[in-house]
């Protein structure tokens, strides 16, 4: 791993040697090189989805990003911007412009146009597939530029290599996940590449780019709060440890200004980007700083008498004014409901947020927090690296590895509330892992070349020479003053091992303290080799095993090797969408509700953009109701079809049953005549015999087990392993005009209203004043 | 309500039929007499097959050089091939000589009815006989009725036709047999002497009928074979004169048959194949180009799992599964594409034009396409495509762009509705090329990554600063 210094900008120290300065292009050339083959690594490890399945789009979110790129690439921009999209949330529409971050919907299309402006016919899902490896390339690329800020090129490409090939990072972008985690790590990173490029050079160029990028990171997610964030709480750390400088100014002013602008351009964030809570820190902040840098500007221009004498001025004033500023925040931020924060970012804020309130945020299992055993899979080795790279970071702590501490610190909090954040922990992770495993090699690489034969006769002259050349490259910070505040840290570690060691080299024993024993070293460096093949031989496998499904369509292996395909969903919406009208309404549970409308065509009532929780409890309590209420409620929503996905008969566990408490839930949060109780017996969730009765008369069991029974004469669920409760009945109110060749998923259509008969009046009218009777007990159809 | 309209149909075919028998006696016909006429109907696919053999005798003065035929409106817009062919010589030694068959218009034929015109290869000198076979297919013929089924209903279609032959002759003797595909007729119209036996019906034989006799008879039956309808077909075959013939089909599928009523049971579909849906199809054979590679088989959400490729050295079959079963009126839609060595399909002719023969019908077998264009992508310099193809077809040039191209290439498009198995016949496409554009594509990538190089020598040699520092 003895990784060259970077031809581009290592510095030239020795400005006579010609052979340097080519070994230096040189390296230069071998670390570019490197990265490329990172890129393709990053890239193709993403592709095993590909292989393994097919060219496809993944899950859910992917259906729609990929929907909105349809339409970007068929209609132009502008009627992006405008686009009301009347194929969703039936009968309330959404406005897909202005509630969606449109950052990789754009990056995509403008990938599509430039291709086929080229004549490349590519078609827009084959771009969509391969945008998240590109731009996990793109991210690995933006790693090493960070690394390399902070600690050197070598560490640079450890952590490049790293990220490349993270199970958390490949999770969220193999090739088909087009999500906009895929464009957002690749952002997150390099803003903060060119913030720590910024506060290393103090250049305004860079500043600008930065600006530039957390613009690019607004439009592609809502996680770009974390920047808005981490960044200020930096600069605050700094400048409470009194590393206030002009570079740290212009790295962080700058910002704030242009990206707060920019960032309310972006139709999603608008004015929030000066609204809400999340953002009240960076502008706290950027007061802060200012007064800092006035206190320093006059600091600079009086005598010390005289400063002293206008810090208590100021003080006293400065107070008043922070006071006055404080409460009208308060006042501000106590008179909106949710204290100006988002559900979601209170649910970061307090872990026990959604569960509470909002179930319908709970209900997913991206936001639950992870398990230990989800770090060791999503990260691995990385996780037990990171300690040692924190260390690395502090010996010396600049500007830069601060800020880095400060990185990972956050985000190991935000994994641990949110499974979904390990993504932001990933980079952090492979960072510091980066930098812990350069350092080592460093050490160790170093002692054995002191120590080899060939190199032994003149060591202290090699040592030298060797520093310069192999070690990775120092950045701003001046060398000295690295190796003297490297040596006693490693000394203090490696005490008795130096005990031990007595090496002949009497001269320069500051340079000998740095040398481990021989064996010791080789040891280290073989043991820290297999560590990391070990972390290839998981993340391959990772890559290839855990996470490339598409999860649209299932596989399983015969007994004989064969290969069975469950491609139910797909032949659920391709029937939809040639054998209904276009204009049909299909109700089906939120989850659904993106692909249906993307590979279906077809209207939905709710989809996994949960914007109306209202909404989503009406289907929530028409699946949870009776026949006849199911048929009435979505009767006023003009449903014309009913889509449940049932997995009792080939044991797919993810199925509306095994979800149906959610709906209970969501629905009974709403309209509180569904109790969640009423389907449980004695607190158990079961659809066999013990069943309760309002379980067993509930549309989504109806709608599932219908004719079940007659498939194997018992009944028998394979998901839930019993038997079901009610197995012989009729529908009165729907009909099955569609089931999947697995049973995977069922469409029911709704029956027509019956024709009102001329002699049953009296009947009517009857029933007409039982029914007025329910609706004053209680909402039971809330459209009516 | 329907049965009155039909009612009035038929009494409107009679009259036509009574002035068609009016008009033939008025008209000064060709002096040929038919001496022997046998049809046979062949209604055991979706598509009727009829073989009609004519014994024409010359009755006139002068010799005739042509034999008319005629159908009836009513099959008229049906009719997807008529092939004519002159039959000689006694049973074992029979000899067939394929004959010209061309649409004309005959001015004293009865209102509707089309006509064709079948050159003799010799003509037919007076008093001279001799023996005509013709096949002609009718698509989208029978009408399903009822016109909705449920699940476990067999489908039942009617066939309308005449019982005497539409001729603008005199026939001296005529039988017509109509084949069902199994012994389940629900009526048949007589026309004595009618007879049934197991799955044939036999009209006739009738004596002496004047020109133009017409006599409509309706075959009520059971029929489940696939109605395999597909809407509409586009092939593009794309040249590559790097050695790939890339052929891309896309299909619009559709169940013609009586409509499924109400309820499609998964259960009953399942566990009662034999009884339940018995009209439907999932899975359809294509017959491909032998050698044929890199098969795909997919829709616009992704990948078919459902397919199998057999090959052999002569041919290969693709057995594809739509991702569900085919229900009357239930439609899908897919993509199959595969490639194939150039060498078998492209040729030089003598006067050094390159050329394709490459078949134009669609590969699924057994399938009615209402609409079939195919293209032919040319390689990007390619001049004066000209095609050749048995049969009538609609062309017009277009221009694509794909891979590297700068001008576009030449698109020959030809179109043709109403196409059977029997149009699977080869055609040929003809254009001139000259070689050296094969070359501009490789030149246009060297020059491009030499231009970046030479860009990046440049960026990295030139002081783009403002102030020397």
């Amino acid at each position: 791993m003895a990784s060259p210094e970077s031809a581009v900008n290592g510095p030239t120290m020795t400005a006579g040697a010609a052979s340097k300065s080519l070994r230096n292009a040189f390296g230069g050339v071998i670390a570019f090189i490197i990265l490329v083959l990172i890129g393709v690594l990053a890239f193709s490890i993403r592709l095993f989805s590909v292989i393994k399945y097919e060219s496809v789009i993944h899950e859910f979110d992917p259906y729609f990003n990929y929907r909105v790129t349809q339409f970007l690439s068929k209609n132009g921009i502008y009627d992006f911007w405008n686009w009301f999209d009347d194929r969703t949330w039936y009968p309330l529409g959404r406005v897909i412009g202005g509630t969606v971050y449109p950052g990789l919907t754009l990056t995509a299309g403008t990938i599509w146009k430039v291709v086929n402006s080229l004549n490349i016919p590519l078609s827009v899902e084959t771009v969509c597939v391969f945008t998240a490896p590109i731009f996990s390339a793109f991210a690995s690329w933006a790693a090493y530029l960070l690394t390399k800020e902070v600690k050197g090129p070598g560490a640079g490409l450890t952590a490049a290599a790293l990220l490349a090939m993270v199970p958390s990072y490949i999770s969220r972008s193999v090739a088909g996940s087009y999500d906009n985690e895929a464009v957002a790590i690749f952002a997150l990173v390099f803003t903060f590449y060119l913030y720590i490029k910024t506060l290393n050079t103090g250049s305004l160029f860079y500043a600008t780019l930065n600006a530039l990028a957390y613009f690019y990171m607004v439009c592609s997610w809502g996680g770009y709060t974390f920047i808005i964030n981490l960044i200020p709480m930096h600069v605050l750390l700094c400048i409470v440890t009194g590393r206030y400088s002009s570079r740290l100014y212009i790295a962080y002013a700058p910002l704030v200004v242009l990206g707060t602008l920019l960032a309310s351009l972006v139709p999603v964030v608008g004015f929030n980007a000066v609204l809400t809570s999340e953002h009240f820190a960076s502008f706290l902040v950027f007061i802060i700083i200012h007064v800092v840098a006035l206190a320093y500007y006059i600091k600079g221009i009086l005598s010390p008498k005289m400063f002293k004498v206008a810090v208590t001025l100021v003080v006293s004033a400065g107070l008043a004014v922070c006071c006055a500023v404080i409460a009208i925040l308060i006042a501000v931020v106590a008179s909106s409901p949710t204290k100006g924060w988002s559900g979601r970012s209170l649910t970061l804020l307090d872990p026990t947020y959604a569960s509470k309130y909002i179930p319908i945020i709970a209900s997913v299992s991206e936001h639950q927090p992870p398990t230990w055993p989800s770090y060791f899979m999503d990260i691995n080795v990385l996780a037990f690296l990171v300690p040692a790279g924190i260390i690395a970071c502090f010996m010396p702590l600049t500007d830069s590895s601060s800020f880095v501490i400060l990185y990972i610190v956050t985000s190991v909090y935000f994994s641990g509330v949110m499974v979904r954040l390990m993504l932001v922990l990933a980079p952090a992770a492979c960072i510091l892992s980066g930098i812990a495993l350069s350092e080592a090699f460093n050490v160790l690489t170093r002692s054995i070349k002191f120590q080899l034969p060939g190199i032994a006769g003149n060591p202290s002259i090699a040592s030298e020479e060797n520093g310069s050349s192999t070690v990775v490259a120092p950045n701003d910070i001046p060398k000295t003053e690295e190796a003297a505040k490297e040596k006693p840290a490693k000394k203090n570690r490696k005490k008795e091992k130096e005990n031990v060691e007595k090496k002949p080299t009497p001269s320069k024993t500051e340079k000998r303290l740095l040398v481990l024993p021989l064996e010791a070293s080789v040891i280290a460096v073989l043991l820290l080799v297999l560590l990391g093949a070990f972390y290839v031989v998981h993340c391959v496998w990772a890559a290839a095993e855990a996470y490339s499904a598409p999860s649209i369509v299932l596989t399983s292996h015969s007994n004989d090797g064969g290969l069975h395909v469950f491609d139910d969903f797909r032949e659920a919406y391709s029937w939809l969408s040639h054998n209904t009208d276009v204009d049909d309404k299909v109700a089906s549970w939120w989850d659904y509700g993106y692909q249906t409308t993307a590979m279906a065509n077809r209207t939905v009532l709710v989809d996994n953009n949960t914007w109306n929780n209202t909404h989503i409890a009406t289907v929530g309590t028409a699946m949870s109701s009776p026949e006849k209420q199911a048929w009435e409620i979505f009767h006023s929503l003009d449903v014309k079809y009913v889509l449940v996905v049932f997995g009792g008969v080939v044991g797919y566990p993810s199925d509306d049953i095994n979800k149906f408490l959610w709906m209970v839930r969501i629905g009974g949060g709403v309209f509180p005549h569904i109790k969640e109780p009423d389907y449980l017996r004695d607190g158990q969730y079961r659809i066999d015999a013990q069943a309760t009765p309002t379980m067993l008369n509930c549309l989504m069991y109806k709608l599932s087990y219908f004719r079940f029974v007659e498939t194997d004469g018992k009944g028998f669920d394979r998901v839930r392993r019993t038997e079901i409760g009610k197995k012989h009945f009729k529908l009165t109110h729907f009909e099955e005009v569609f089931t999947t060749h697995h049973w995977m998923v069922r469409i029911y259509k709704l029956k027509p209203q019956r024709n009102r008969i001329r002699g049953k009046t009296k009947k009517s009218k009857s029933s007409r004043s039982v029914s007025s009777k329910r609706d004053v007990r209680g909402k039971r159809n809330p459209w009516h | 309500m329907e049965a009155s309209l039909r009612a009035q149909r038929t009494a409107a075919l009679l009259i036509f039929a009574f002035l068609s028998l009016l008009a033939v006696s008025s008209s000064a016909a060709q002096e040929i007499q038919i001496l022997n006429a046998e049809r046979r109907i062949d209604l055991s696919s979706q598509i009727a097959i009829v073989f009609l053999t004519l014994k024409v005798e010359n009755t006139g003065k002068a010799a005739a050089s042509e034999v008319l035929l005629s159908f009836p409106p009513t099959e008229a817009d049906h009719l997807a091939e008529v092939k004519a062919q002159a039959a000689s010589g006694k049973k074992r030694k029979k000899t067939h000589v394929p004959l010209d068959v061309k649409p004309t218009d005959v001015p004293d034929a009865p209102k509707g009815a089309k006509c064709f015109r079948i050159a003799l290869l010799n003509p037919l000198s007076p008093g001279e006989t001799s023996t005509i076979e013709v096949l002609y297919m009718l698509t989208h013929s029978m009408e399903p009725f009822p016109a909705e089924i449920s699940q476990s209903e067999p489908q039942l279609v009617y066939y309308r036709d005449s019982a005497y032959i539409l001729s603008p002759y005199r026939i001296k003797q005529q039988t017509t047999f109509i084949k069902t595909p199994s012994t389940n007729v629900l009526s048949f119209s007589r026309v004595e002497p009618t007879n049934r036996a197991g799955m044939e019906l036999k009209y006739g034989p009738y004596e002496d009928r004047p020109a133009y006799s017409f006599s409509p008879v309706l075959v009520h039956f059971e029929n489940n074979n696939p109605f395999a309808v597909v809407e509409e077909l586009v092939r593009e075959v794309e040249i590559s004169h790097w050695g790939n013939l890339q052929i891309t089909e896309h299909y619009t599928l559709a169940h013609g048959g009586a409509k499924l009523k109400g309820v499609f049971s998964r259960v009953d579909y399942q566990s009662r194949p034999g009884a339940s849906g018995v009209s439907s199809f999932k899975n359809l054979l294509a017959r491909l180009p032998a050698r044929v590679h890199s098969v795909y088989y997919r829709d616009e959400i992704g990948n078919i799992s459902s397919s199998r490729l057999r090959t052999d050295s002569r041919k290969s079959e693709l057995e594809i599964e739509p991702r569900y079963p085919l229900f009357g009126g239930w439609k899908s839609t897919f993509v199959i594409g595969y490639g194939l060595p150039l060498e078998d399909f492209l040729f030089e002719s003598t006067d050094g034009k390159r050329y394709l023969n490459f078949t134009f019908g669609c590969p699924l077998s057994g399938t009615v396409v209402d609409k079939l264009t195919v293209k032919v992508v040319l390689p990007e310099g390619s001049k004066d495509p000209s095609a050749v193809v048995p049969f009538p077809v609609e062309q017009h040039m277009e221009t694509k762009y794909s891979y590297l191209d700068v001008v576009g290439r030449p698109v020959l498009v030809l179109e043709k509705k109403n196409v059977v198995p029997e149009h699977n016949t080869l055609f040929q496409v003809y254009y001139s090329f000259n070689p050296v554009f094969m070359l501009a594509e490789p030149l246009m990538l060297v020059s491009t990554v030499f231009f970046l190089f030479a860009a990046c020598v440049a960026y990295l040699h030139i002081d783009v600063s403002i102030r020397k520092r």
